[in-house]
This record gives C-alpha cells, structure tokens and sequence, in this order.
C-alpha cells in the first residue's frame, strides 16, 4: 500500500505582539517583527506529526512568501515536516486569497500525490479563513473547516468534530482538507534533535516558472487578485468615557452607573 | 459586467430555523438597493421551508429563490456550493451577502473560489462610493488594522460579521415572489454529519450582558462567583484564552480572536489585561467595565467604567449589594 502523505499549508506571519503600525500612513511595518509559523498552522503541523504517527508516511510543508520566510519552513522541519516548499517569486506577490489559493492548489497538483491537506483556521494577519476552503474547492476535494478534534483516522477516512457554533461530527472521505482551530491539540516544543534535523534539511524553492505546467500564471499574484485594499488605516479605539471608580464607594458608584445606563432595573 | 444586476443575500438556515443574521443582512441589502435602485434577493437552502421563505420577504426581499430537497435539510458544503454557483451563474447578481458565520466562512470561500470571483471575509460595514461601488470594511492583523476593500470581479461576494447591522422591522404588508428552482444534487461529496454532538452550549454572540474572566481569577472554583454575579444581572460568563486552555471552561465561552466575537449591552472583564486579541472579540461591546488590580492594564483604555483593586474583594462586594437592591435594602 502506499505511503500516506500529507500536506500542511504553513503561513508565515509577523508576531502580532511586537509588529508596529505606522498610524500615518496607516501600514504595517513588515521589518518590525521576523516572521514566525502562523500559531493556528503550529496546530496543522502537530495535527499532521500525530496523524504520520499513527499511519507513518510523509508529511510536506508548503508556504507561499518572500525569500525571508525560509527560516520558518526550518522550524516547520523542526516541528515534523519531512519536506518544505517555499513558492517565492515576484510574480506572487500581492495576492489575494483567491490568488493564494490558487497558486497553493497549483503547488499540492504539481506534488502529484496527497492523501490530505491540514491548514490553520485562519491567519493572524489575513484573518480570513478562506484560503483553506478555497484550495479545497480549486483541487476539487471535500473539506471540512473549524475542526476541533480529530476522532479518528485511517488512509480512506477521517473523523472529526468540526465546531460550527454546536459541534458537529463529521466524516471527511480522503483525499480531503481540514482547517483546524487552537483546540484540536497542543503543539509540541521541537526538541534539540529536531532543530538539528531541521538545520541540515534543505528548503526546495518553486517559482512561477515550476508552476507553469500546471496552472494558469496569469492567475498568480496581483494579476489573478479581484479584490484591493483602497484604504487601510491603524484603528482607533472608540472613545470611551474611561472612569475610575476608586475607594470605598467605588461598587456604589459602579451600581449607580449601572442604573444610568439601564442595565440594572 | 452591467449585466450583473441585484443583490443576493444568502439565508443561513438550521434544523429549520434561520438565523437572525440572514435578517439582518437583507435590512443592509435593502438599504443599498434602495440607492442603487435595484432588487433585493434571497435564497434560501434546506427541506420544507415554503413558509419560512415568507419571512424574507417580510424582512426586505423581492424575490426569494428557494432550494427544496431531503438534502439540503442539514449543511452540506458540496452541494450547497453547487446549488449557489448554479444560481448566480443564472441570475447574475452584482453583489452576494453572506454571514460570517461558521457556516457561511466555510461555504462562501468554495462558491468564490469556483466562480474565480474576489471574496472579502468578515466584514463589519458596507458603504458605496461615488460610482456606486461597494466599498468592503473590515478589520486585519487580529484588528489593530481597518482595509477598505473593492473588487474588480462580479459578483462581489462579501461575508459579514454578526450584529452589526439592524433588521428591519418585520412588515406582513410586503409582496415579493418565492420562486422555487430545480436542485441539482451531487451524489457522493465525500463528507457527512455523522450526527450533532448533544452539549450544551451558550450562545455567548446573543447574550446583553456578559461578565467576563480571566487570569486574574486564582483556580478554576473561582468562576462560580463570576457566574452569581452574571445571574444576577441576567447575563452569562465569558472568558479569556488561558482558562479555555487550561480547561477550567468550555470553549463556546471564550471572547476573543480565536474565540467568539460579542457585541452585549454590557461587557464586565474581571481579571482580564486587555490583549489584542482578546480586544478583537470584545471592542465593540456598548458599555465596557472593567476591574484589575493593575491600574496600567491595557483593558483600561477601553473601559467605559473601572475599579482599580482585587477581584476577589470587588466582586463579593457587588454581588452583596445586588442582592440587597433585589430585596428593596439600601446600602
Ligand atoms: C493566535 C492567538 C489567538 C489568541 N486568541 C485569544 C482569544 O480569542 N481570546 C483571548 O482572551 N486571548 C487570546 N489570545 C491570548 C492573548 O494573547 C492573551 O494571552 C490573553 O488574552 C491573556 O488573558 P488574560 O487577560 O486573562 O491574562 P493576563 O494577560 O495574564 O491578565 C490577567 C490580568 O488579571 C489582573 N489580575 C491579577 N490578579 C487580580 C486580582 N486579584 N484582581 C483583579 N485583577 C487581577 C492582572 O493585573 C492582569 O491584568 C490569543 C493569542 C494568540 C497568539
Ligand atoms: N501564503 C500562504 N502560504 C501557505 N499557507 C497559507 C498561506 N496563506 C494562508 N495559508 C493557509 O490558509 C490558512 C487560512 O489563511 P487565511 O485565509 O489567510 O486566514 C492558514 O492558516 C494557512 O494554513
């Protein structure tokens, strides 16, 4: 029987904690902070090293981002991956999620064999939640999104409780894809060993030029990308009236407003 | 591209009902239409719900194209997909609206994606500019940024964001067509519901009033005194990340980027610093208070009320001269 083989979609994403806004120009400055495994993709990963573990195979990472981001499929190595792709090229860039996943489907076809794809449930910079359910559609696959647990797996099927607001279970016919949320596992720190493995592994980078055999290059990057950004801007808390209430009476006071403000009656 | 005419809204239902966001997004259909002067469509999926379509059209649509099948009854991403992709090919409309709800974030991205058409997820406003175009507002990077999005494509498909529009009133007096269509059912997608977990859950998105925990609280016990408080002012408990990490509650009541996004009347953060993305779940609650011990904490900034002090002190305080304001007892 062949090897199970899946596929995990790894962004690289700032650290939202230290990246800085420039409020002026209403920007992101990209150098303020390195670039680090989305934390929902650190869950993809960990769900995909517990899956080879039960099923043995191989487990491929792949990323679309600029040449900057190679030290992140090195720790994707360190975190289980056996093989990483970093798609790179001018000819990506600024794409959309329909551009994304499309140049990501073109890299997984282009791979030739995978029994299932794993993304994260969505990115902490995009924060859209549709590349994954994009790429699924693209290849022609089932998928299911916001999996919270994984019950079960064997090389035709998978089962999983998929949180839509209630918990559904459901089960996932293979080849297919998940998107999975924080609660679906702890992912594990990479041992000393791994970030050996990992330093000695080399990075494969894929061009537009790989990709021209299997997809439409036109679909790639800002030429493939309907929708812009016109305006962005830092947002600006509300203004709230932010009283402090102090002393003795500061619940006597808290209870007044309260009352103010209708919620207590 | 003038031939894409009209908005669709997507009508999300389960187990038969629908949800309010569905309302919701036809109060904001209706409004555009109004100025682009063109027609509001609904449609909606599912098995046996001829009178529940009536309701669409109470809440703003002209005409609602109506999918009846066994089938479609439960959520079924292939075949809802199909059945979408059919229909806009068919009527074409310029502008599709769906809610940002799990569904709908797991439905919306295949039909656009089959379409080839841009899609903008998550959106919290809806504006036209000078052309007529529609301007997509929504919050990225965990919501420290807000992009104003156009697309180039028809349709332009938008997912929105819960609460943040306002239905209209429901009208009886409105007349609109249900047009029911052929549904085309794709046999083996390859995915099923196995069946729907029986837990209990709240639903934190709907609740007025939440009272909120976070690491400030010392064990898992302590959230009982969360809880009185919140039945005593009719709401129900949230909470930050690490509790739901550290298991001490369940998920459906975590606020926050990663959690549920909750816009209630009154959003009381006890123990809770005020992360970024813990702000993302919580910002635009109408009045927030908070109490913390640290008077630097970021949750502060936000605070509309605060009482700078110990927890374990404050609310116990609370709690007792709530009771005591039940009973008619001053002080
Ligand atoms: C990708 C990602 C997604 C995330 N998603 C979410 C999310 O959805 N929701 C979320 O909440 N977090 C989320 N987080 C985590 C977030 O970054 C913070 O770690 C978390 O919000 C902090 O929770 P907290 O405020 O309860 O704890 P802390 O930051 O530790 O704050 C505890 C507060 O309690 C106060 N305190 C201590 N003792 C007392 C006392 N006796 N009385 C009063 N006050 C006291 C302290 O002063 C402090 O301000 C996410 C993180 C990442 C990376
Ligand atoms: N550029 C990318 N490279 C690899 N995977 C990606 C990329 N963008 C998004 N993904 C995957 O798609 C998921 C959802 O991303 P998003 O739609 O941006 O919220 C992420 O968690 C990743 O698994």
């Amino acid at each position: 029987m062949k090897d199970f083989h899946v596929v995990v979609l790894i962004k690289p994403s700032p650290d939202i904690e230290k990246v800085k806004f420039d409020t002026v120009r209403g920007v992101v400055d990209r150098s303020s902070a390195p670039l680090e495994i989305n934390p929902f993709d650190l869950n993809a990963l960990e769900a995909a090293a517990q899956i080879k573990e039960k099923l043995g195979g191989e487990i491929t990472a792949i990323s679309m981002a600029p040449p900057m981001a190679e030290p992140v499929l090195k720790d994707a190595i360190a975190r289980g991956a056996d093989r990483a792709i970093l798609l790179t090229d001018k000819r990506f860039a600024g794409a959309d999620t329909l551009a994304t996943s499309y140049t990501l489907a073109s890299a997984i076809k282009k791979l030739g064999k995978f029994d299932l794809i794993i993304c994260g449930e969505k990115t902490v910079d995009g924060d859209t939640a549709q590349v994954g359910p994009e790429v699924a559609e693209h290849l022609g696959i089932p998928h299911v999104a916001y999996v919270s647990r994984i019950e079960g797996v064997s090389k035709e099927r998978l089962l999983v409780v998929s949180d839509m607001g209630v918990p559904y279970l459901m089960e996932l016919r293979l080849p297919g894809l998940i998107t999975v949320t924080k609660d679906v596992n702890k992912p594990r720190l990479p041992t000393l060993r791994d970030k050996l493995k990992a330093r000695k592994t080399k990075i494969e980078v894929w061009t537009a030029d790989d990709l021209a055999d299997v997809a439409d290059v036109n679909r790639f990057g800002f030429s493939g990308s309907p929708t812009r950004v016109v305006k962005a801007f830092v947002l600006t808390e509300k203004k709230r009236k932010g009283v402090i209430f102090k002393g003795e009476d500061a619940v006597d006071k808290l209870i007044e407003v309260l009352e103010r403000e209708g919620i207590l009656r | 591209m003038s031939e894409y005419k009209g908005i669709l809204v997507f009508s999300e239902q389960r187990d038969g009902d629908i949800h309010p966001i569905s309302f919701e997004l036809l109060g904001k259909a209706r409004e555009i239409a109004d100025k682009k002067k063109c027609e509001v469509y609904s449609v909606l999926l599912g098995y046996q719900m001829r009178e529940k379509a009536k309701e669409l059209i109470y809440f703003g649509a002209d005409k609602v194209f109506l999918y009846d099948h066994p089938l479609l009854k439960e959520f079924d991403v292939i075949n809802y997909k199909q059945n979408m992709v059919n229909l806009i090919r068919e009527e074409k409309p310029e502008i599709v609206l769906i809610g940002a709800t799990p569904l709908g974030r797991s439905l919306a991205p295949r039909i656009a994606a089959a379409l080839k058409t841009g899609l903008t997820a998550d959106c919290i406003d809806l504006q036209l500019d000078e052309n007529g175009e529609l301007i997509q507002v929504r919050p990225a990077f965990t919501g420290n940024l807000i992009a104003h999005i156009k697309t180039s494509t028809r349709p332009v498909m938008t997912t929105v964001r819960y609460k943040v529009f306002k239905a209209r009133e429901r009208d009886l007096t409105r007349k609109g067509d249900i047009v029911e269509k052929e549904v085309e059912i794709v046999e083996d997608v390859g995915v099923r519901v196995v069946r729907k977990e029986s837990v209990e859950v709240v639903n934190i998105s709907d609740a007025e009033i939440i009272v909120s925990g976070g690491r400030g609280l010392k064990k898992p016990e302590d959230l009982k005194i969360l809880e009185e408080l919140a039945n005593l002012l009719g709401g129900v408990v949230g909470a930050s990340r690490p509790l739901v990490d550290e298991g001490w509650i369940s998920k459906d009541h975590q606020v926050g980027f990663s959690g549920n996004i909750v816009r209630p009347k009154l959003y009381l953060a006890c123990g809770i610093s005020g992360s970024p993305q813990h702000l993302a779940g919580m910002r635009d609650s109408e009045i927030i208070v908070a109490i913390n011990i640290d008077p630097s904490a970021p949750i502060f900034n936000v605070a509309d009320y605060g009482i700078v002090g110990d927890l374990y002190e404050i609310i116990p305080k609370l709690i007792e001269k709530l009771k005591n304001r039940k009973r008619g007892v001053k002080g």
